[in-house]
């Protein structure tokens, strides 16, 4: 199996028809030695021929040395959930490959550089051995560059045997290095070395193949995070906090990155948004607040730990009403728990950060185009609602790159909400800040630096009277608290409705949001093939809209589908629907990975079949 | 006595430069307890911003918790005020500051608030230099919780519910001057003009100015032997100059014998003058200035005065390369990119 030249693969179904663009690609290496950019290569020049692709990193907590796999799933369907098994694997990873190469399933495909000899022999699996190391001798790069090149190696032979273009290649790597031709030809001659050898030497056995397509028509490939720190630019954000923390750091970098080619005056060349990398993330949501009092647009972005830290943050800009918006890319928990895995297990914590009667808005982006959207929509609403927004995207929807609906340019104005000025006070002759004018719970406030003598107020965690001086009267309290409430009511008209799917004839309705969504329509088709169509509502913000409620008057059962061991949204479901608790059933798991269809769909019909 | 007072009189016939009496300065009556050392200092503040007419409305007032925090209450209502999170006044400081340039800020903290809850986030807004007064009231207690012992309360003092105090105090002029700090000063409330003029030069200053005032607490640590108690203070107070803030414009009024006056160009154009008194002391010398506060530390003396002042370093706001306006005012054209750049970064994605 060694031998160069015209390999004798092994005994291969070469009588199966071809499988054109619908099948699952992973790559098994080691952390830290540059691989990500080679499958991402493949992933967007996959794209590029108008292929339906989705890319999940499973990555450890690590810098280098650890297991990391690389899944890139081809669908004719344009399925864009991540799927139970690869039938292809490219194996670089001499220490998983065993386990890599047990998961095959029969008729599988099997990469390997050649100096790895497979550890057990499979009969039903195609291999193709590849001859890295040679070929990297051959191309000689300069030494720092070697382990990144060889990566490029599989690259090319996959390229080769399954039919990807290597000009679609090439055009990928022109977008990883920004265009620099010297890193692209550099990388394009390892490729293209590599698919040259495999077309003179590898005989082609296994059926799997790609070709171009139009599934792609208009899309995007991009990763959440980009696209949230693209949306806050785009929705006018002055001020960023965070501290760094996986799977967060990616959308703060992305701010940075975007800063001074979005975001510099053109007449002094000066930014109009400052970026502070805090000491941790109690001082990142202080400074976001502090920043939102005195009228920026601020934000920060963090992860459960980080979380936790804001709390008591969190708890005052609700009580005292400053604008501010909070990213939580969502990993698994409790404590350290999983850092690199995805999870959806902060929703209750976030929904009543803070101590006492606290209760937040969140947003809810289910893909990547909504990450942007919410980006700039966030500040609309924080600054409407005088309120922290929390926007819990997660791991997989944040640091995975996605095929998404190009993001649309914000199509409303800004809303900076009610703020007074030195000329409306003039006119006015008063002001409390905290009382209710307008009955709908928000209150007027001013900015610091107003010029006009009233405009000044003390602005506190403490209890205040409407005027915001210290309280500790029991109406105060009561009637304060009361009205905050009631601008959460004032709320459900501001947030982003769910996204309702309904189907002829459904007797039951499911209910997911986030990263969960590509599962759940998946699963929906496979169910409707087994006779149990299904009714979808997507959820997108916390408070529920009168949607989501007559949706779930509407059903009799209702599946609740999460990433979490406890049925968080259920439970915050059941809390506003009580009457209703019984009809809304719980399908939840939290293991690190992305939800799967055949998962869901077996749960689902499970549940039915009861 | 009488002629000096006199004099003040006509300087201040009761109007400042900016037309603004000393009532437009006033804050709510003290809830504190009465003799407090913080009421002293509030008034002290008041004084200051009266007498460099910083405008009220420029101002912001910045705190934490505990009872030097409740004091932002106490002076100048006409300036917009955040108390906020036990320790956590820096970080809503620097957000304040970025997002409006324009505004001064005063933080008044304590020495709960910063020498052990927000010690980290003092130490960093002082490493970024933020533009900021920081202004401790250190009197070595928690007054609030009914007198606990604080982090810079006397090793070897003892109260009634705690015993013995078997720790050495952190000193946050050295812990301010450590993080790099521009201005550090050390007074005490029962030096009221010391104060006064302290908190003139710190407004001047353009990135932190860190104040430690000794401010006795009345009622839990106000005994003779306290180094935080008014006696003690009064007896052992060691100033290093005659502190005198010529603001700009002003003529130099105050006669000084050259060669024993210090003077000192602040970033507004003010000058700092700085009277020898009985130790030849340079403030610009930071290594001077870390010896004298160990001097002071192993020997338990009051030093007060201006122990270090270096007005080059820059601010986090010169390093964050912004706008002029403040980021708060911004028009919207300013801060939605356009639709066509949009266009071209998803070409990119394409």
């Amino acid at each position: 199996m060694s031998a160069v030249g015209k390999v004798d693969a092994a005994v291969a179904p070469s009588t199966t028809q071809a499988i054109v663009n619908d099948f699952t690609l992973k790559v098994a290496t080691v952390n830290g030695s540059g691989s990500q950019t080679a499958n991402v290569a493949i992933l967007r020049a996959l794209f590029r021929m108008g292929i339906s692709v989705s890319g999940k990193n499973i990555f450890p907590s690590n810098i280098q040395g650890l297991p990391t796999w690389y899944a890139i799933r081809l669908s004719a369907s344009g399925y864009a959930a991540r799927s139970e098994r690869a039938e292809i694997l490219v194996a670089v990873n001499p220490t998983t490959f065993a386990e890599d190469l047990q998961d095959l399933p029969g008729g599988g495909v099997c990469f390997h550089p050649d100096h790895l000899t497979p550890p057990q022999s499979r009969d039903d699996v195609v291999f193709y051995p590849m001859p890295i190391q040679r070929l990297v001798r051959e191309l000689n790069p300069p030494k720092n560059l070697r382990d990144y090149i060889a990566n490029m190696g599989y690259v090319g032979v996959v390229a080769e045997v399954l039919g990807i273009e290597l000009e679609a290649i090439r055009s990928a790597l022109s977008t990883h290095f920004r265009g620099r031709a010297s890193a692209v030809d550099l990388n394009m001659r390892m490729v293209q070395a590599a698919a040259d050898w495999a077309r003179e030497s590898l005989v082609k056995q296994d059926p799997y193949r790609v070709e171009r397509s139009d599934q792609t028509g208009g899309k995007i490939l991009v990763d959440g995070n980009t696209a949230a720190a693209l949306g806050a630019l785009y929705g006018g954000v002055n001020f960023a906090a965070w501290y760094p923390i996986t799977p967060a750091s990616s959308l703060a970098e992305a701010l940075g990155d975007y800063l001074p080619q979005l975001r510099k005056d053109p007449a002094t060349g000066k930014l109009t948004c400052a970026v502070v990398q805090a000491e941790d993330e109690m001082a990142a949501l202080g400074m976001a607040v502090g920043a939102g009092w005195a009228g920026a647009r601020a934000m920060t972005s963090t992860s459960g730990p980080g979380l936790s830290l804001m709390a008591e943050f969190a708890g005052l800009a609700f009580f005292a009403e400053v604008p501010v918006v909070i990213w939580d890319i969502q990993r698994i928990g409790p404590s350290t728990g999983l850092p690199t895995r995805t999870s959806q297990g902060d929703i209750l914590f976030a929904r009543f950060l803070g101590h006492g009667d606290t209760k937040h808005i969140l947003l809810l982006p289910g893909t990547v185009a909504e990450c942007f959207e919410f980006g700039w929509k966030a500040f609309d609403l924080a600054e409407r609602l005088q309120t922290p927004i929390f926007v819990m995207s997660d791991l997989d929807l944040g640091m995975n790159v996605w095929m998404t609906e190009p993001f649309a340019y914000p199509e409303s104005p800004m809303d900076r909400g009610k703020v007074l000025d030195a000329e409306d006070l003039e006119r006015i002759g008063s002001f409390a800040r905290y009382r209710d004018v307008d009955g709908d719970g928000i209150t007027y406030r001013t900015l610091p630096g107003n010029k006009h003598p009233l405009a000044a107020y003390f602005n506190r965690g403490t209890g205040h009277d409407d005027k915001g001086s210290y309280s500790e009267r029991p109406d105060h309290w009561e009637e304060n608290l009361k009205r905050i409430w009631r601008k959460m009511e004032t709320a459900g008209a501001y947030v982003p409705r769910p996204v309702v799917q309904p189907t002829r004839g459904a007797g039951i309705g499911l209910i997911a949001y986030g990263s969960a969504d590509p599962a759940v329509l998946e699963a929906r088709d496979l169910l409707a093939a087994e006779g149990i169509p299904s009714d979808y509502l997507r959820l997108r913000a916390v408070p529920f809209t009168e949607d989501v409620e007559a949706f779930v008057r509407e059903h009799d059962r209702i599946y609740v589908i999460e990433m979490n061991l406890d049925g968080q949204m259920r439970q915050l479901l059941q809390i506003e629907y009580p009457t209703e608790a019984a009809k809304l059933r719980s399908i939840a798991k939290v293991d690190g990975l992305p939800l799967t269809a055949g998962w869901l769909e077996e749960s689902v019909r499970r549940e039915e079949e009861q | 006595m009488a002629a000096t007072k006199e004099a003040q009189a006509q300087r201040n016939p009761g109007v400042n430069k900016i037309g603004l009496e000393r009532s437009d300065y006033k804050g709510l009556s003290t809830t504190l307890c009465q003799g407090c050392g913080h009421n002293s200092i509030s008034s002290q503040i008041t004084a200051a911003c009266f007498e460099m007419s910083v405008r009220p409305e420029q101002l912001v007032k910045l705190s934490g918790i505990g009872c030097s925090s409740k004091s932002t209450a106490y002076f100048m209502s006409r300036s917009h005020a955040f108390n906020g999170l036990h320790g956590r006044m820096p970080a809503l400081a620097t957000g304040a500051v970025l997002a409006n340039r324009s505004l001064r800020a005063i933080g008044v903290s304590g020495d709960g608030d910063t020498a052990s809850i927000g010690l980290g986030q003092f130490k960093h807004l002082v490493r970024r230099n933020v533009p900021i007064v920081y202004i401790v009231e250190n009197n070595g207690v928690y007054g609030l919780t009914k007198g606990q012992f604080s982090a810079t309360a006397d090793k070897g003092q003892v109260i009634k519910s705690q015993g013995e105090n078997p720790f050495l105090p952190v000193d946050i002029c050295m812990e301010a001057l450590a993080a790099n700090c521009g201005f550090v000063a050390r007074s005490f409330a029962g030096d009221p003009r010391q104060a006064k003029e302290l908190i003139k030069a710190a407004l001047a200053f353009k990135g932190t100015a860190v104040l430690d005032i000794i401010s006795p607490c009345v009622t839990f640590n106000n005994r003779d032997e306290s180094t935080k108690s008014y006696t003690w203070g009064k007896e052992h107070e060691d100033p290093l100059q005659d502190v005198t803030l010529v603001p700009e414009r002003e003529e130099i009024e105050v006669d000084y014998e050259p060669g024993q006056t210090t003077s000192v160009r602040l970033h507004d154009g003010s000058r700092l003058l700085l009277q020898k008194l009985s130790r030849d002391y340079n403030p610009t010398d930071r290594a001077a200035a870390l010896s004298l506060l160990e001097e002071a530390r192993s020997q338990q003396l009051l030093i007060t005065g201006l122990i270090y002042i270096d007005p080059s370093q820059p601010t986090l706001i010169d390093v964050q390369g912004l706008v002029e306006t403040p980021l708060a005012h911004l028009a919207d054209g300013l801060l939605r990119p356009s639709k066509e750049s949009l266009e071209a970064i998803l070409a990119e994605y394409r």
